[in-house]
């Protein structure tokens, strides 16, 4: 082969891709956060609410879980203000649906979580005189959260990937740096073998610090 | 209501329960008194385990009724079959004390906080005052060392020794064990039973079911012998076992035992 790699270009526009892997980073965090609080809230509403309300949140993570995520990217940051009359940011807009996404996927791993606290446990919370609402906080979330905790760890990581889709629409996230690299140096294989390491590397990091957490908690009393 | 001294603490009437088609409890009455040790035997599949948890209403009943010192656990007085609130059935609940199987300990609280958890969020008392409550029931069922261990950290019947501290330290009025040594090694057992005499020792309040027949006969003030959903016989321990003479379903079930234990 006659072609010899080149990293200079790559190192002179290192920021783009530094800058990019924060905003990746920052992404991820605020979604998972916003779709924790859906998850747990549409979770905890299923197991204790009626058929209509069941179906109507079925129907939703159906929705989500079956369209392709760039879809809902699009969807949300071009389709629903022509529609609406609302205006957000590219970088909004993207939370917004990544919120969404992880939201609907999130209220399964909570439900099956919420399902998998043993009855007697719950048994042991009614017999002592806890009312239901402090059965959910200091009984079946406690023991949900510690069953949950190695599939949030996977949630959180494959949603740090797919803030990748977020350069469809100028989000300037570490792939969007990476085309814009490429597009002005044409040092396609340094860029992308750069960037995937960027990835590869932030995303061991990561598993490495969730599942100390997940250790800790588990031991912690 | 409850002015006599020897009126029944615990007035089971009339009550039946069917799952389905199938009838688990069938016009069931019962009493316990103040002080007493009611014992509930026989064998599996009789309704012991049903009865017991209507009594906390952790089962619904069809029909008859169930008082607790005169008011009636589940339902709303007044002959009517409307369930009481949450609130309410909450409320009904830290009146009884109940141990499991099972144990059924929460996982993520040590043996302390087990005991505090019930203390501190419906009687309402303070973070120290409930510790210092739960370090003395902990001290009562020989657990004072480990009252910082998680569940997973003890043995079974350590375990279960917290599970009845959690239960007493509620105050009761009375307390519901259910088959409470059935899940442990043969070793652990006696530890568990030790604790359950020291209390019916206190004057405690208790409805068991056990297939402990030994520990029945010595520690019970009554045994009530339950078949296919129904009470076939009561009566104070060496009544019942005279009564296997004449009551063929006793004579099997304590035979079917002996085979099976000694």
């Amino acid at each position: 082969m006659g072609y010899t790699l080149n990293f200079n270009l790559i190192w002179r526009h290192f920021d783009k891709l530094w800058g990019g892997l924060l905003l990746s980073l920052e992404l991820a965090v605020i979604s998972i956060a916003i779709g924790i609080v859906i998850g747990l809230v549409l979770a905890v509403w299923y197991v204790s609410a009626g058929r209509v309300v069941r179906s109507i949140i079925a129907a939703y993570v159906e929705f989500i879980r079956n369209v392709p995520l760039i879809l809902l990217v699009y969807l949300v940051f071009y389709g629903l203000p022509t529609v609406v009359d609302i205006a957000y940011s590219a970088p909004t807009s993207f939370v917004a649906t990544l919120s969404l996404y992880s939201g609907a996927y999130l209220v399964e791993v909570f439900r099956s979580g919420l399902e998998a606290v043993p009855r007697g446990q719950l048994d042991a919370g009614k017999a002592i005189g806890l009312t239901p609402w402090q059965r959910l906080i200091h009984v079946r979330l406690p023991t949900m959260l510690r069953i949950t905790l190695p599939a949030l760890s996977n949630t959180f990581l494959s949603l740090f990937k797919d803030t990748s889709v977020a350069s469809v629409i100028s989000v300037p996230e570490l792939t969007y740096g990476a085309q814009w690299i490429n597009f002005n140096t044409f040092r396609i294989v340094e860029v992308y073998l750069v960037t995937t390491a960027m990835y590869l590397l932030t995303g061991y990091v990561l598993l490495f610090a969730l599942r100390l957490v997940e250790r800790r908690f588990r031991a912690a009393r | 209501m409850s002015d006599a001294s020897n009126a029944a603490l615990l007035d089971v009437r009339d009550v039946s329960k069917a799952f389905g088609t199938v009838e688990v409890l069938r016009a069931v009455s019962l009493e316990v008194k103040r002080g007493e040790v009611v014992t509930i035997i026989g064998p599996s599949g009789s309704g012991k385990t049903t009865l017991l948890r209507c009594v906390n209403f952790l089962e619904s009943y069809d029909s008859g009724s169930i008082r607790i010192d005169g008011k009636e656990v589940g339902y709303r007085d007044a002959g009517t079959r409307q369930h009481r609130s949450e609130r309410d059935l909450a409320a009904m609940r830290a009146e009884t004390g109940m141990v499991f199987q099972s144990f059924n300990l929460f996982p993520h609280l040590t043996a302390a906080g087990n005991i505090m958890l019930g203390l501190r969020k419906v009687r309402g008392k303070s973070e120290a005052e409930a510790r210092q409550i739960a370090e003395h029931w902990l001290g009562r069922v020989g657990l004072a060392h480990k009252a910082d261990s998680l569940p997973a950290e003890l043995s079974g019947g350590q375990q279960q020794r917290v599970g009845i501290a959690r239960a007493v330290a509620m105050e009761p009025k009375i307390l519901l064990l259910d088959e409470i040594t059935s899940a442990l090694d043969p070793e652990l057992v006696g530890e568990v039973l030790a604790v359950v005499r020291s209390l019916a020792e206190d004057g405690m309040t208790m409805l068991m079911v056990t297939h402990e027949m030994a520990f029945a006969r010595d520690a019970s003030s009554r045994i009530v012998f339950m078949a296919d959903g129904g009470v076939s016989a009561v009566g104070p321990p060496a009544e019942i076992l005279a009564a296997e003479a004449s009551n063929e379903r006793l004579r099997s079930f304590l035979a079917r035992f002996r085979a099976s234990h000694f």
